[in-house]
């Protein structure tokens, strides 16, 4: 018998890939029904998250709305009376602050009512000085009410209790219920994707066998395999995320153009990285852990 | 080197495959193992192949032992035994030339290596015309020589072959036991499980006879003190 020395070719990485994308041709149905599950799954994960996040988007137009208003006390001067505006806007929760004058009050208020000649009499100083103020979280509103009333010179805050308080169920109700629906359909998907994988595992399992008869470590058995899932994966997530970016610009366009629910979309410029990331993230998740937990029942002997 | 000594074998299911079985096989030797079905002659080659493990008793293969032998380590004594199946067990998607070169490729032989090494085993079974065929494109004796190429690619010291003629005509049969014979000149240790009865008395070898679980009978030049089906 001849005998044969080997260098080991330390890297394999080459071939591991090589084998990876050559056996997902080899076994086409198998690869295109793990594609197509990756697919489904993450469009259907994706559409929920987008409605989530344009549900999400009217809850903040609707707290935008929702302003306090921060009445001067009646003795400040209109400069003394601006000159707050710099303290009210580093209270908690503040995002931002507009000053209205007495006079300015004054002229919304006649602006509200047609019937001018009822108030031709009404002098501006029967108005206060008073800030409109926006916050941040919606939630903390009673605080920030409280927060501006200890500001010396703050006479009375106005802020609508019981709207903020019904945005805030609201918001909590739609993010739970997004959770619960998110993690019901990745519970699912996962189930599938991974009896797909082991399907797929099983269709190969004399092919796995050969591989440990002729000496084959489990990392050499498992890296294709590995490769092969990545790819999948990757493909899958993809072009989910290719088909949800079209259909929602056309599904955003028709509610521009019909101006239906009253509302705009959210652009998916705005949302598309962190669904991306989230995309891949699951794709590469599914595939290679898929890919590495349905192999180990082959690899313990 | 193969060495069994008192080895047990009681599978879950309560069933006691082998009692007490001790024999050697030296470095370079060639033997028969003969035995009717369920005489415990499958277990031994599980046993052998590092797939199962000796309830008691010791088993010795190519220097390792397998009762301490850690499962990180398994790869490397399989790399010493080439094992061929009654079945082939060839990768049907892959052709003649890649299910040798796979062989190869798992102890991470490079490119060159493979293709100096791989059309010289093929020649020398005799299939260096059907290097690019896939298997359902070959007869059974010569899947069967695709399979013993593959065994002998990485040059091990040890050849196990199970049933390797069962399903092959009686010219083909003759034909693949002279290949393992004239490879086992080679100076590999060659280890035949069969029932074939002419096939045993034709090459006048070792002739090691198990049945219920023990070894009944051992002897050379063909010898067998069994009534082979």
């Amino acid at each position: 018998m001849v005998i044969i020395t080997m260098k080991l070719s330390r890297n394999r990485t080459g071939y591991y890939i090589k084998e990876g994308v050559s056996s997902i041709f080899t076994h086409g149905l198998m690869s295109f029904a793990s594609i197509c599950i990756i697919i489904a799954f993450l469009l259907i994960m994706g559409s929920f998250i987008l409605l989530a996040v344009n549900i999400n988007a009217v809850i903040g137009e609707l707290e935008n709305e929702n302003i306090i208003l921060a009445y001067i006390d009646e003795y400040l001067s209109l400069a003394e009376a601006r000159a707050l505006g710099a303290e009210v806007s580093r209270t908690p929760n503040v995002s931002r602050v507009n000053f209205i004058s007495r006079e300015q009050a004054m002229y919304s208020f006649l602006g509200r009512h047609e019937d001018t000649a009822r108030f031709a009499d009404v002098d501006a100083e029967w108005f206060r000085h008073r800030f409109e103020v926006f916050v941040y979280d919606v939630a903390l509103i009673s605080d920030t009410q409280h927060d501006l009333l200890s500001i010396y010179g703050i006479r009375r805050v106005n802020a609508n209790l019981t709207v903020a308080q019904a945005l805030v169920t609201l918001r909590t109700i739609v993010t739970g219920v997004s959770i619960v629906i998110i993690a019901v359909l990745l519970a699912i998907s996962l189930f599938i994707m991974s009896n797909t994988i082991k399907l797929a595992t099983f269709e190969r399992r004399e092919e796995i066998a050969i591989m440990r008869m002729v000496g084959a470590t489990n990392a050499f058995i498992r890296w294709p395999f590995i490769y092969e899932g990545f790819i999948l994966g990757l493909i899958g997530s993809m072009a989910a995320f290719a088909i949800l970016m079209s259909t929602y610009g056309v599904l955003a366009g028709r509610v521009y153009e019909f101006e239906a629910f009253f509302l705009n979309l959210v652009p998916f410029s705005n949302v598309s990285l962190p669904i991306f990331l989230l995309f891949a993230a699951i794709g590469f998740g599914v595939g290679v852990g898929g890919s590495a937990l349905a192999l180990n029942r082959y690899l313990k002997v | 080197m193969i060495r069994l000594t008192d080895v047990f074998k009681v599978y879950a299911n309560g069933t006691k495959a082998l009692k007490g079985v001790s024999f050697t096989l030296d470095t370079g030797e060639f033997a028969f193992m003969v035995g009717p079905s369920g005489s415990g002659k499958s277990t031994i080659i599980r046993l052998l192949t590092g797939e199962i493990a000796a309830t008691d008793g010791q088993v010795v293969v190519n220097g390792y032992d397998m009762e301490k032998i850690k499962m990180r380590k398994m790869p490397y004594l399989r790399r010493t035994i080439g094992v061929i199946f009654q079945d082939f067990r060839l990768i049907e998607k892959k052709s003649v030339f890649e299910n040798v070169a796979f062989a190869m490729r798992v102890i991470g032989a490079s490119n060159k290596e493979v293709r100096q090494r791989v059309p010289y085993v093929l020649e020398l079974v005799g299939l260096e015309n059907k290097i690019k065929a896939k298997p359902d494109e070959l007869s059974g004796g010569e899947q069967q020589r695709v399979a013993i190429a593959r065994a002998l690619v990485n040059n091990p010291s040890l050849i196990i072959a199970d049933e390797p003629t069962g399903n092959l005509d009686p010219a083909r049969s003759l034909e693949i036991l002279l290949l393992l014979q004239k490879i086992n000149e080679l100076g590999t240790t060659v280890l035949i499980v069969t029932h074939e009865k002419p096939l045993v008395d034709r090459l006048s070898q070792r002739v090691i006879a198990i049945d219920g679980g023990r070894i009944i009978s051992d002897g050379m030049d063909g010898y067998y003190n069994y009534e082979v089906e």
